[in-house]
């Protein structure tokens, strides 16, 4: 999607000259892309403006709905519950994105000195393992380990730490950084894939001046590494910082939202409305709201890339 | 930078200019229903009481019935009715019951609506269809199958509703259900031994015995209510005891009383102070229903109050260790109430085009044949068959005459999440905090009330 525009958007200046041949080329262009477009707008599109217009009503889903206009959304913004979900979309960000991409950073700068370990692969490939197992497994088997009497508080009580032990799922302090835990575990893996990539594109002379000028590990890693990544950062920042804000499926299968209303979060709250209550008019306006709030922030972290940039 | 915000511009510009389009094109959500809608009086015609008769059929099931027993009464029962008319085809769908509620809304306000259903009592899931006309009334069947004179008043009035959807328990029938299910206490026959209880005869025994197990070193409850649901349970066995079951079927229905009254009230104060006390699993908000009876199952837990839907379950695993009773009254030899009723009602869709054969499918599952059907393969139907005698002394057999007793002895009281659409979600949550510490009592029937009341200025 971006890049099909971005082409479109280089050939945005055009002379008066080449103005003819250019159009012509750009219809072709155009002609080209009207596939993506159709499948784009049957199921983005249009799915995304029907529910914009649902949220326009007051529905449950199976009676004729009457029309509130911008109520659900007034509801919404003024519902405490709504504000306390995104409160705890922006802790999971932290949780998603920021500790993640921190962790990730460090383990590429190790990494990227670490040539000579073997199996350097095999570390990879460990950590990325995550992103791969279907998110309900994940949830499963890390709703296991908090249990109770789960693995974690087996552990702690192993190592005399009783006093620590608690439901963490179940805690009403916890739940969320619990959760928020798996999500850490999920995705440094992307982010490390990503760095690693990236520091593979680095132009080796840069390192070769660096260590020239006399750089240690770390001076390296901030003058050369750090930098080289940005374009990389963005990346792995939009797609952790988006998996945070639109996280449902680990909220689903671990806490339901609970205990309490603890860890409820947006996008579990679309579900929730629409089918636990049946308030699909209200679900629908959370779901776009939540859709706005995605795009102003992806939005605004593209302009941590300088590539982006024309 | 510039080009970048054109494009973003250019985007939404395109998504603004097709909403009017969209807009003028669109009608009312949930429009279309209204036209076929509204209270349906089919049949009107004489009814087939034959399926032998109606020429090729294929009828679509969807059922919850997804495990155990349950499934294999199903599996059977089916065989049968397609041996008996070898011209109808059963399309059996399974889901379990959380799949069935989000998904059967959308499949019954489709065009191709499946011909049986089961749906689910109370205001949230049948009232709603009902009052959206997807459901087809059952009465003039009822007259032919006479299943008034099967089934016991009060179970029957679970799967009444009037034909605009807002009064529960009166008007048309809607339904019939197989199996009949009760709240009580399972309880573990060594450990109540070990710790000297006595069977308790009134509530007020069952309360003694929580301090005396726990100061054996037992956990008096096993308990856990991560999945939410199992706290209504508890919650709502002890309301049944202290608030008395008219003013539980008042609350329920809208009838009157307010959750803050003081018999709920005095229930609240109950779970909160046995949560304190430590007579419920440690760690109980972060312990699954499911668990929490495996680990009753494995010996931990004097007591256990969940539904008799376990009964397979725990049979199995416990052998005769382990014994079922209906909460204790408050006085000795009282009659027993509390929270149950029947299995989701099996309903036909106002889209079918074979109602007769689908009531007479409803017929065929929960005739008296059926039933034996369902007592063999472990499961307890609504009318437990004459002939079936269950080995004295075994869960099965506890369980068989706790449901007798209870259901024909109007103990019953309704699920509490009936009350209101959104009150299984109030309910459940508030719950959590109450026994978590995390709200005092007040707050909690403040929170209740206010649902509840909510919901009826905006019904009547």
């Amino acid at each position: 999607m971006t890049t099909t525009t971005a082409v479109g958007a280089r050939n945005d200046a055009p002379t008066a000259k080449k103005k003819k041949s250019r159009d012509r080329s750009e219809r072709a262009a155009y002609l080209y892309l009207i596939p993506a477009y159709v499948v784009f707008g049957f199921f983005l599109l249009y799915p995304l403006l029907h529910g914009v217009w649902i949220s326009l009503y007051d529905w449950d889903g199976l009676t004729p709905a009457t029309w509130v206009g911008i109520g659900n959304y007034t509801d919404a913004l003024s519902d405490p519950m709504l504000r306390k979900a995104f409160t705890h979309s922006a802790v999971l960000i932290v949780f998603y994105a920021v500790i993640p991409i921190l962790l990730a950073l460090l383990l590429t700068g190790v990494m990227t000195h670490a040539t000579k370990l073997k199996r350097l692969s095999f570390f990879r490939v460990v950590i990325f393992l995550p992103q791969v197992v279907a998110s309900v497994v994940v949830a499963t088997t890390w709703t296991a380990i908090y249990a109770p009497d789960g693995v974690l508080n087996k552990a702690l009580s192993l190592v005399g730490l009783e006093a620590v032990t608690r439901p963490w799922l179940g805690d009403f302090a916890w739940a969320l950084p619990a959760v928020g835990l798996i999500g850490t575990w999920v995705e440094i893996g992307l982010c490390l894939v990503l760095f690693l990539a990236g520091v593979s594109q680095i132009e080796p002379e840069l390192y070769e001046a660096a260590r020239l000028d006399g750089a240690g590990a770390v001076r390296e890693f901030f003058a050369v590494t750090l930098p080289g990544l940005r374009p990389q950062i963005a990346v792995a920042m939009t797609l952790t910082v988006v998996a945070g804000l639109k996280s449902f499926d680990l909220i689903f299968v671990a806490t339901r939202g609970g205990p309490g209303t603890s860890t409820t979060v947006p996008g579990f709250e679309v579900y929730h409305r629409a089918f636990d209550l049946n308030q699909v008019g209200s679900a629908c306006a959370v779901g776009i709201l939540l859709t706005v709030v995605i795009l102003i922030v992806t939005t605004l972290i593209q302009r941590i890339d300088p590539g982006e940039r024309a | 930078m510039s080009s970048s915000r054109n494009r973003i511009l250019a985007r939404v510009g395109v998504g603004l200019a097709a909403v009017p389009i969209l807009l003028a094109a669109a009608c009312t959500p949930g429009g279309s229903t209204s036209d076929s809608g509204g209270p349906s009086v089919k049949p009107s015609s004489k009814i087939a009481t034959d399926p032998a008769k109606a020429g090729k059929v294929s009828l679509t099931v969807w059922d919850i019935n997804t495990s155990g027993g349950a499934n294999d009464a199903m599996v059977k029962l089916n065989q049968e009715f397609q041996k008996k008319y070898p011209n109808v085809k059963i399309n059996r769908v399974s889901r379990t019951l959380n799949d069935t509620k989000t998904t059967l809304k959308l499949a019954l306000s489709g065009d191709n609506p499946p011909d049986v259903v089961q749906a689910n009592q109370g205001y949230p899931d049948m009232g709603a269809f009902v009052k959206a006309g997807l459901l087809t009334p059952l009465d003039q069947y009822n007259k032919v199958y006479k299943w008034d004179q099967k089934f016991p008043k009060q179970l029957l009035d679970l799967n009444k509703f009037s034909t605009n959807g807002k009064d529960w328990q009166t008007g048309s029938l809607y339904g019939v259900s197989q199996t009949g299910e009760i709240v009580g206490i399972y309880y573990n026959k060594k450990l109540m031994k070990q710790a000297g209880i006595a069977a308790p005869k009134t509530w007020a025994d069952f309360e003694a015995a929580l301090p005396k197990a726990k100061a054996k070193g037992l956990l008096p409850i096993q308990f856990g209510t991560s999945d939410k649901s199992p706290a209504i349970h508890l919650f709502g066995v002890v309301q049944a005891n202290t608030a008395g079951k008219q003013a539980v079927r008042n609350l329920v229905t809208s009838k009157g009383g307010e959750w803050s009254d003081a018999g709920t009230t005095k229930a609240a104060e109950t779970v909160q102070s046995w949560a304190k006390k430590g007579y419920l699993s440690p760690g109980f908000n972060g312990l699954s229903g499911d668990a929490a009876s495996a680990n009753f199952a494995k010996g931990q837990g004097v007591f256990r109050i969940d539904g008799t839907w376990r009964l397979a379950e725990l049979e199995k695993a416990m052998g005769s260790d382990v014994g079922f009773m209906s909460p204790p009254p408050a006085k000795a030899g009282a009659p027993n109430v509390t929270q149950g009723g029947e299995g989701l009602a099996w309903a036909v869709t106002s889209k079918s085009k074979h109602p007769d054969v689908a009531a007479a499918y409803l017929n065929f599952i929960s005739d008296a044949k059926a039933d034996d059907v369902l007592a063999e393969t472990g499961n307890l139907p609504a009318v437990a068959p004459p002939t079936y005698k269950p080995k004295a002394g075994t869960l099965t057999a506890d369980i068989f005459s706790e449901w007798k007793k209870i259901s024909e002895n109007d103990g019953l009281v309704p699920y509490l999440d009936y009350t209101t659409p959104t009150f299984y979600d109030t309910l459940t949550s508030n719950l959590q905090q109450l026994l978590g510490g995390k709200q005092n009592v007040k707050q909690f029937t403040g929170n209740l009330d206010q649902d509840y009341d909510g919901f009826k200025s905006k019904s009547k």
